[in-house]
């Protein structure tokens, strides 16, 4: 049976070498049979359904992956350039509404009473006093023009503006170099940000949408917003904020997904 | 020529495939089978093309956030292991002595062989110059997959790497088209070795001793 002719080449010998080795190699692969090869692969294959269905949720492969999640929260927090700002946009490239995000469907959405409304602050904070949605909303604001990524893949460009989380952090004479600042929210949702992020150039205490009070489904009077974190992130319907030292779970954290969460 | 790796002896001979290299290929396959299995789950979260959704029995993690933990689990075993890999294969010499060099014309050749069903099989320690391609062919798009993942990973700390690929979406979209090579890849390739299975036997068992130069090809296989 004659085969194609070698190519020419610089790094192969001209004289050829002992192919012995080759033909003793050969009856070993030759018992290699090929039934049991196809049985293994099934077998591989039905393995890998399997996980599809319930091994990733088991205690011992969660822990294993969840003590990877959080190794991921330390790379993460090392990737993180305080001063580089995300690209911003232009008043024309605006969505308006913005889209919506919650654990829930935004006919579900219960609005905030804003009148009866208050900021509580608690933990690492010199006045502790809270807030009415009138006084914040009287606060010097900042505009950012920024792209909202969803953890599920979406995104889109939104007009935000609001103190700056920095500047009333400094007002409320707040322990800047605590770890996390926590959000509890009228809906039950929490969240916290590592300070890094808290403080940030483009994140804000935001209260105003393309210039308009923000809406109910979006987080009236009051919620979060960073140019650097996945929209869930993102508290809306802020109720009290903590400086705090000590790591609280988060609603989204305690179900499995990535904490630190950064863009 | 040499191989470092390899205790110089007398026969001078080693596997073909090297214990590290099955070690480190095998690591492969299940970093990737991970990711693919995981990706098409982050992907059902948000597809990008209406008609196709992967159907859950295919797709990794029971919910979206277990798709993730698995995603940036096996984001690690492929990245350290691909970094070893591509150390050892300059560092030994195997990528220069298996993979190069790649003439358009030996490939023309070996399409033609292939479609007459006259391609060589007989000697395993040879790469012919389709194989060649692919190889190189495919961790080449590996390595552009690890970029499109890195870009919608951290579309804000990389967004010069994520402007490359026409912003967060157009990352997707790449790091989807990546995917899809990287299965037709498995596909193509894997259904020829099961036509070849000796491939395969080789992978896990080393196969058969070559020299330890550079082997002479035979001019023509009895």
């Amino acid at each position: 049976m004659a085969i194609k002719s070698p190519s020419r080449s610089i790094v192969r010998p001209q004289n050829g070498s002992d192919q012995s080795p080759l033909d003793e190699g050969r009856k070993l692969v030759a018992e290699i049979n090929r039934r049991n090869l196809l049985r293994g692969t099934v077998s591989l294959g039905a393995l890998t359904m399997l996980t599809g269905c319930s091994v990733s949720d088991t205690d011992t492969v969660q822990s294993v992956l969840r003590a990877v999640s959080s190794l991921n929260d330390s790379v993460q927090a090392l990737l993180f350039n305080p001063n580089k700002l995300a690209p911003t946009y232009s008043v024309d490239q605006v969505v308006k509404p913005p889209r919506f995000n919650a654990y829930y469907e935004i006919e579900d959405v219960k609005p905030v009473d804003g009148k009866a409304w208050k900021l509580e602050l608690a933990g690492l904070i010199d006045n502790k006093t809270p807030w009415t949605a009138e006084q914040i909303y009287k606060l010097p604001e900042q505009e950012i023009i920024v792209r909202h990524i969803c953890v599920e893949g979406w995104d889109y460009i939104g007009q935000w503006s609001g103190v700056s989380l920095a500047e009333f952090l400094k007002r409320i004479g707040a322990d800047t170099r605590a770890k996390y600042i926590a959000f509890k929210c009228a809906d039950g949702y929490t969240e916290t940000l590592d300070m890094a992020t808290a403080l940030h150039p483009q994140t804000i205490l935001a209260t105003k949408y393309a210039r308009e009070p923000i809406t109910d489904p979006f987080g009236f009077p009051l919620r979060l917003r960073t140019s650097t974190k996945l929209g869930f992130k993102n508290a809306k319907w802020i109720t009290a904020m903590e400086v705090t030292n000590s790591f609280v779970p988060t609603y989204w954290s305690k179900q499995g997904f990535n904490w630190f969460a950064g863009l | 020529m040499t191989d470092t790796l390899t205790v110089k002896s007398t026969r001078r001979h080693r596997k073909l495939h090297p214990a590290a290299v099955r070690t480190m290929h095998w690591i492969n396959a299940v970093a990737m089978i991970m990711l693919i299995g995981s990706g098409w789950k982050i992907y059902n979260d948000e597809v990008l093309f209406g008609w196709l959704h992967f159907p859950d029995w295919m797709t990794f993690g029971h919910w979206a956030q277990h798709g993730l933990q698995i995603h940036f689990f096996a984001m690690w075993l492929l990245a350290i292991n691909g970094l070893c890999y591509l150390i050892y294969g300059f560092f030994t010499g195997r990528f220069r002595r298996k993979l190069l060099p790649i003439s358009p014309r030996e490939i023309i050749a070996d399409v033609r062989d292939a479609l007459s069903f006259k391609l060589a099989h007989d000697d395993i320690t040879h790469y012919n110059a389709v194989q060649k391609t692919l190889y190189v062919g495919i961790m080449l798009i590996i390595a552009v997959q690890v970029l499109s993942g890195l870009a919608i990973w951290k579309p804000v700390q990389f967004q010069e790497l994520l402007s490359l690929f026409y912003g967060f979406q157009g990352g997707r979209l790449a790091h989807f088209i990546g995917m899809t090579a990287i299965v037709g890849f498995l596909v193509i390739p894997v259904a020829l070795a099961l036509l070849v299975p000796k491939t395969i036997g080789a992978m896990v068992t080393g196969g058969p001793d070559v020299p330890d130069a550079p082997d002479a090809h035979p001019v023509a296989a009895q």
